[in-house]
């Protein structure tokens, strides 16, 4: 590789952030390259410095708190930390130009597309009006939108998350640039959205020659799309090589068991997730050593010494002391020993929840005109029924605005339902007022996504876990209460003292925690987890899937398990439900539906998931999924998934199918099968 | 050791640990300045018996239209009687009146806010419609309407009555700032828990709702205390509030002053700062306080 072929060289680079509680060294001593027309991933959790590395090629990072103390970036032989303010400005926008992570907001609101994307050309490449339309119009359909003319004039919120996605892409190529970076620029996507969007990025770096540096937490993508892998952890990059070493060979032990520690769809379901234990270090006050000793499973004395990032083998970086032993596969190789998923039993006799014929329309006023408005539903969830018998796992997956989530909450009686009926055990619970539902609601509790706004921020830890115990008067008095908060914290792996602590003071992955002794806390027998994992880094994500399987074995609980996250599905649930815009497309035993899915939507869905494997994944043909969802407000006729689907034809359009049982115990909704 | 992790040479001051009070000040400083004032306004209310060098009632007919000297600070009025001692004690009226009519007419609001968007729909909407009703009262006629039906109603020196008239046209606009902050964390997923848990209507607003408002609460609480503060002068100085002889500041401007103020300038002078003073202190301490406990505002 000839050096002239360097594009981007960081070398050294250490960023610091000045805080009131101390100064936080968010990354040290980062160094890499990146060449022409290659794709490099930056992969790590949150907090590991990933972001604000690549924020600070930008001279982006937020001051005065934050402030590169030592490094050089060169670009093209140029050390962009030495620019002026204005020479930077230039380089923005045309050489380098960044995507972030939140289509919704990244674009202005107030301003049609148009403009947006013809601005860079005004300002960097002083095109004139004509010239910049013309550009605008290339861009957008090579961005793969439809009727580029039209769409230039309109507004934002005229356009799908995915579609913002490719306008801030279009943005971004809107002079050339020769290096992109991309802020995890698809974790806000559906599954079958984010295939698209990759393969449109992979594919236009080729095309145009263009870098690529992708940061994302998601190790499918990464498999699939990076020729090169730099792994972050705790500020540092502890491992580095091409994407082939870094999967099939990983060498530093948290690259390891980031691997590990994800579900995976192309492997046997296994009965444990393996799991990084632990949390990882505080970079106010990082640990001496190595930062990883505290988590790794080959910790050793030696492991008391800082490590140095340094070759295994040829373009193969790895900043563990072990490493050379884990290359000669002294340790590392005995893996764990997996017991493979357990043969579901069937469970017959009573069904502890059943529902029937589920219907939910929300009335919205859509206005048509200033003083015009039309009255319509958003047909939420349409006609939605299953059952779950004491003890099991149902999963429900879709993608977002399929009616998942609105499912939860009518079972949650959160939202009354329009039509149908929900038994549990045997009692309709649909139509009960608030006093009749009191007994009720204590057995169907629940666990919600969002560990940061799932706490009230105002009480403790131990008043959260206390409350239900009081108002139940499941224990006596205070005291009792007390006790019971301090085993329930015990039992969901937290301490008995975290109990004075405030939501705040805690980390995402134990607030989860605290959810859960929440719901446990009322002793139910049904939760419904609410994307319980989805805002959770990958290495704590499977410390929490393996704390609801136990809890689940030891207390014998029943979940109804909504989720986006395929793999992550399959692994906990015993049956699986598929959703497309609020109807059930199919449902059966998980290990059947992965193994041999009968609905269109459902094999989309499992081929746009990525997999965290190069070879398995360069290996697979791109078949994304075309088209968006459409909208709920006006779902198509006949079967709501024949807009996208590869064996639509005339009948589909006309006739909603029937879900119908095909094999024993698996249903489906297709005309087609 | 060899080739680890190079560490930059630069080095930092250790972080002091400061109090809340120190941050405050140094985030702050105009907000610092401010709350010293209401201090010194507060201290000067409280012990008005020990400060103030005279009685305020005391009229002494040699000291007539006194120009400020070493003997009256600021002078005195129509009657002799000290105006340095009548506005530490009209302090005491000022800030008695305005705490009361803030905290009540908070409060309620507070309370009709919260309450008005938890249950949302109909309610809502019948709430909301009775306030825009209040609201498009000018505040002081709101106030005059409200003197004028109830009277007065002395109670420990103080017109409950006046406090009521204060506090009234107060509420109707905290309750729609309270709403609208209330209504986004209606929407917090720890609502629904609560909602799941089967926790009653009561217990979900006070004890999950209410704290969660708390900052816009305390923010407008001290905001309104200046309102209150230049509403009881207005009224007092229309011959509605505080009646003679107590010592207020609005009542100060009136009567005798308005005869005098040419001879005697000092007359109004000073009341009229004691007002200004004390209406901008507030302010700024309210301004302070949001931009303080403002989230986007924090390093």
């Amino acid at each position: 590789m000839s050096d002239s072929n360097v594009l981007l060289s960081v070398e050294d680079l250490h960023v610091h952030f000045v805080t009131s509680r101390g100064v936080v060294r968010a990354v040290e001593g980062v160094s890499y390259q990146v060449r022409r027309g290659e794709v490099l991933a930056i992969v790590g959790e949150s907090g590991c410095g990933k972001s604000v590395s690549s924020l600070a090629i930008m001279r982006l990072l937020a001051k005065p708190a934050g402030r590169v103390v030592h490094g050089k970036i060169m670009f093209e032989g140029v050390n962009l930390l030495d620019l002026t303010d204005e020479e930077m400005r230039e380089r923005r926008g045309r050489d380098i130009s960044m995507i972030f992570q939140e289509p919704m907001t990244s674009l202005n609101p107030v301003l049609p597309i148009g403009l947006q994307i013809m601005e860079p050309l005004f300002i960097h490449l002083k095109m004139t009006e004509e010239q910049a339309r013309a550009r605008a119009v290339e861009l957008l359909s090579l961005v793969g939108i439809t009727d580029p003319e039209r769409r230039l004039d309109q507004y934002p919120h005229q356009f799908s998350g995915g579609m913002r996605q490719r306008v801030m892409i279009a943005i971004g190529l809107a002079c050339n640039p020769k290096l992109i970076i991309a802020d995890e620029p698809t974790t806000a996507l559906d599954v079958t959205i984010q295939a698209q969007i990759l393969e449109l990025m992979k594919e236009l770096s080729r095309k145009l020659n263009i870098a690529l540096v992708i940061i994302t937490h998601n190790l499918g993508v990464v498999a699939r799309y990076a020729d090169r892998v730099n792994v972050m952890y705790a500020a540092r990059v502890v491992e580095k090589g091409t994407a082939d070493d870094v999967f099939l060979r990983p060498r530093h032990p948290y690259a390891m068991g980031l691997m590990r520690s994800v579900p995976r769809l192309d492997r046997p379901r296994g009965a444990k997730l393996e799991t990084i234990e632990g949390l990882p270090p505080n970079l106010l006050d990082p640990p001496k050593g190595c930062r990883f000793a505290a988590r790794c499973q080959f910790r050793a004395d030696i492991c008391a010494q800082d490590p140095a990032l340094e070759e295994i083998e040829p373009g193969h970086l790895s900043a563990c002391l072990r490493a050379k032993e884990i290359a000669a596969g002294e340790i590392g190789r005995e893996q764990t020993v997996i017991e493979a998923g357990g043969k579901r039993e069937g469970r017959a006799g009573e069904k502890l929840l059943s529902v029937t014929g589920l219907k939910k329309f929300f009335e919205v006023t859509r206005k048509t005109g200033t003083f015009s408005s039309v009255k319509s539903e958003v047909r939420a969830v349409n006609d939605v029924s299953f059952d779950i018998s004491p003890g099991e796992t149902l999963g429900l997956v879709g993608e977002s605005g399929c009616g998942k989530t609105t499912v939860g909450r009518l079972i949650l009686r959160l939202e009354t339902p329009t039509e149908g009926a929900i038994k549990f055990k045997g009692q309709d619970i649909s139509k009960l007022g608030a006093a009749e539902l009191r007994p009720i609601r204590r057995k169907i509790q629940v666990i919600f996504q969002d560990p940061y706004s799932s706490l009230n921020p105002r009480m403790t830890i131990g008043q959260i876990i206390a409350e239900p115990l009081l108002v139940y008067k499941i224990v006596p008095d205070a005291a009792a209460a007390k006790k019971r908060v301090a085993e329930l914290l015990e039992a969901v792996g937290l301490f008995a003292y975290m109990a004075e602590r405030y939501p705040h003071e805690m980390s995402g992955g134990q607030r989860q925690r605290v959810g859960i002794a929440r719901a446990l806390a009322m002793e139910p027998e049904c939760i419904v987890c609410d994307e319980p994992v989805s805002a959770l880094d990958v290495s704590i994500q499977g410390q929490i899937i393996n704390l609801l399987e136990n809890l689940q074995k030891r207390l014998g609980l029943t979940y109804l398990f909504i989720a986006h996250d395929l793999a992550v599905v399959r692994h906990i649930s015993d049956r699986v439900a598929v959703m497309y815009l609020g109807r059930m497309m199919e449902l059966a035993d998980g290990d059947a539906l992965y193994a041999e899915p009968l609905h269109p939507y459902t094999k989309a869905l499992l081929d746009a998931a990525p997999i965290p494997d190069p070879s398995i994944e360069k290996s697979r043909a791109a078949r994304t999924l075309g088209g968006e969802i459409p909208s709920p407000l006006r779902p198509p006729s006949g079967c709501v998934f024949h807009t996208r689907c590869l064996l639509a034809d005339d009948a589909c359009k006309a006739t909603i199918p029937e879900i119908r049982e095909v094999k024993p115990g698996h249903l489906v909704a297709c005309l087609k099968v | 050791m060899a080739g680890a992790v190079s560490q930059p040479n630069v080095t930092y001051a250790a972080p002091k640990r400061r109090s809340a009070l120190a941050m405050f000040c140094l985030a702050q400083p105009l907000g610092a300045v401010s709350g010293v004032a209401i201090l010194i306004m507060l201290f000067g209310g409280v012990f008005a018996d020990f400060v103030a060098p005279y009685d305020p009632l005391t009229i002494d007919f040699g000291a007539m239209l006194a120009p400020p000297s070493w003997e009256h600070w600021m002078g005195t009025d129509a009657f002799g009687r000290d105006i340095f001692s009548r506005v530490i004690y009209g302090a005491r009226t000022a800030l008695t009146i305005g705490f009361f009519a803030s905290l009540f007419g908070c409060v309620s609001g507070a309370m009709i806010g919260v309450a008005s968007a938890y249950f949302g729909g109909r309610v809502d909407m019948v709430v909301q419609r009775f306030i825009d009703v209040m609201l498009s009262f000018p505040i002081i006629v709101l106030a005059l309407v409200v003197v004028a039906m109830l009277g007065r109603n002395l109670l420990g020196g103080i017109d409950i009555n006046l406090v009521f008239a204060i506090a009234i046209p107060i509420v109707p606009k905290v309750a729609r700032v309270v709403r609208s902050a209330a209504l986004s964390i209606r929407e917090m997923p720890y609502i629904d828990a609560a909602r799941a848990a089967g926790f009653g209507h009561m217990r979900i607003i006070l004890r999950h709702m209410v704290p969660n408002v708390a900052a816009p609460f305390l923010i407008m609480f001290t905001a309104f205390i200046a309102q209150a503060i230049l509403l009881e002068a207005s009224l007092s100085f229309l011959g509605l509030g505080v009646t003679e002889p107590t010592p207020a500041w609005g009542l100060m401007l009136s009567g005798n002053a308005s005869d005098f103020y040419r001879e005697a300038p000092w007359m109004i002078l000073f009341p009229g700062l004691a007002i200004s003073v004390a209406v901008f202190a507030f302010n700024l301490f309210g301004d302070s306080l949001r931009d303080w406990l403002d989230p986007k505002f924090k390093v």
